[in-house]
């Protein structure tokens, strides 16, 4: 993916959470965010995402510039697929269901496609056997590898996951952070907001350390976890990777 | 155990009545009543019929108004809260004595039966107009966001993720609204429309025998609300999944 990022400022009730955010790559096929909490790393993920808008600046992907209107966010939410910390699932569902509706109604595949679509994909995951569950009868990892299906099931130009691990066990994180890998491996492009800094630093091309609502550090993923070149990474990674 | 707890429970309520009955020292005089059984049956089958269709009217009026009252549009969302609170704040005999009086004649509907509906479905409509906000707003924050993020629209993310899950929520209070509302239809005996109270009224006022007038009334209500709440019930089990 190209991703340009332009003066990005967004506030929420006043405070200031993104503070002219700026980014320009080319080519990269996975940039992982990382930082603090409440250094905007969400914030700037739902922003791709097209769930938010910024309250000026740019973001321009693969070329396109966003336009923050209602009707083409909805295009671009439809173009890429994202991936929340928890609950993404719809309860009334069944690990099908919640694969196959927005097949259906948001991409107008037929029944009987989606499903095959979508039982194609659990199978991936291993969960085929699960495929008749509903999220409550599904660990926390079974979860949001279902989520992960139905975020690639309609072939997203762009995969955005916000700490998909972290409201996990580890055993369970493992398991998504393997469905993660195999997807890369694949060639999806993705952007990751993370607190697994030995995966982020394995999977990423890219990296940029978010604080304070600004990019501190940005740069090959190599580089900024094993020489960071800013005092405010370094104590930061130093801290987060003590134990 | 479940039987042998149930008939315990109507034993002891049998029992109360029975000594109150007793202690009345009052011999009831079916004979009087009996030869204007036809009023009661034909008042009955009114009564079935107003609430049936203020029924369908209300629970329209009560849909109408909570998706009102969730609206980006301020002046239908004050609209919404506007009649909520008009209707809950007032008295269901003095809206049916003005929307009768003044409002149907103003608009030249002389039918008392479908003022009577139309009354009966304004009023109701606004508690279940809450009922349905309570349950719409019981779905959180997550639902939305991941209904928007695959791309469904507002009114797909109502259909597909929201109704299905406030319905449940909603169920047992809207069995209580159904109810009363079946109860309230008793009012409408003062425009004269001759429903099952104003038979039992008309026919007390012949025999003098209030008793033997309005135990029946009784049980034809029963006959009628307790299907209601058994119905709800077996529809909250059908929709039972976990969050």
């Amino acid at each position: 993916m190209n991703l340009r990022l332009r003066q990005i400022v967004k506030r929420f009730d006043g405070h200031l959470v993104l503070d002219h955010v700026s980014l320009s790559l080319d080519g990269v096929r996975s940039l992982v965010l990382v930082g603090p909490s409440g250094g905007g790393k969400s914030t700037l993920l739902r922003i791709l995402g097209g769930l938010e808008h910024p309250d000026s600046g740019e973001v321009e992907l693969n070329g396109q510039r966003l336009a923050f209107t209602e009707e083409s966010l909805q295009q671009h939410r439809r173009s890429v697929g994202t991936v929340f910390q928890a609950f993404n699932l719809f309860p009334h569902l069944t690990a099908l269901q919640n694969i196959t509706l927005p097949l259906e109604k948001v991409h107008g595949r037929a029944p009987a496609q989606a499903e095959e679509t979508a039982r194609q994909l659990l199978a991936r995951f291993q969960l085929e056997s699960h495929a008749h569950k509903r999220p409550a009868e599904l660990s926390g990892g079974q979860r949001q590898r279902i989520a992960i299906a139905r975020a690639v099931s309609s072939k997203p130009k762009l995969l955005l996951l916000d700490e998909p691990t972290s409201a996990l066990d580890p055993e369970m994180t493992a398991e998504v952070l393997d469905a993660i890998l195999e997807l890369r491996q694949e060639g999806l492009d993705f952007v990751l907001v993370t607190h697994e800094m030995g995966f982020a630093r394995r999977v990423a091309d890219q990296a940029a350390f978010l604080a304070d609502g600004r990019i501190v550090e940005a740069g090959p993923a190599a580089q900024l976890f094993g020489a960071p070149a800013t005092p405010q990474t370094r104590a930061f990674l130093d801290k987060v990777l003590k134990y | 155990m479940r039987v042998a707890n149930a008939a315990l429970a109507l034993l002891g309520v049998s029992l109360i009545f029975y000594f109150s009955f007793q202690h009345l020292a009052y011999h009831l005089r079916w004979s009087a009543i009996y030869p204007y059984r036809q009023i009661f049956i034909e008042g009955w089958f009114t009564t079935i019929g107003l609430s049936a269709a203020a029924l369908v009217c209300s629970t329209l009026a009560g849909l109408c108004s909570a998706l009102a009252q969730g609206s980006r549009f301020l002046p239908l969302r004050y609209l919404g809260k506007i009649y909520v609170e008009l209707v809950r704040g007032t008295p269901l005999l003095v809206q049916i004595l003005i929307l009768f009086y003044v409002v149907a004649d103003a608009f030249g509907v002389k039918n008392r039966y479908l003022v009577g509906v139309l009354t009966l479905s304004f009023f109701s409509g606004a508690y279940i107009s809450e009922i349905i906000r309570a349950g719409i707003e019981s779905i959180g924050r997550s639902q939305w966001d991941s209904a928007k993020a695959i791309g469904l629209t507002r009114a797909q993310t109502y259909r597909y993720v929201i109704f299905p899950q406030a319905l449940r929520q909603t169920l047992p209070p809207l069995a209580g609204q159904f109810v009363s509302l079946v109860k309230d239809s008793s009012l409408l005996s003062i425009i004269g429309i001759q429903e099952f109270t104003l038979s039992a009224q008309m026919t007390n006022a012949r025999t003098y025998s209030t008793l033997e007038c309005y135990l029946p009334l009784a049980l034809g209500y029963l006959i009628l609300t307790l299907p209601i709440s058994l119905w709800t019930r077996t529809l909250e089990k059908r929709h039972k999944f976990e969050t």
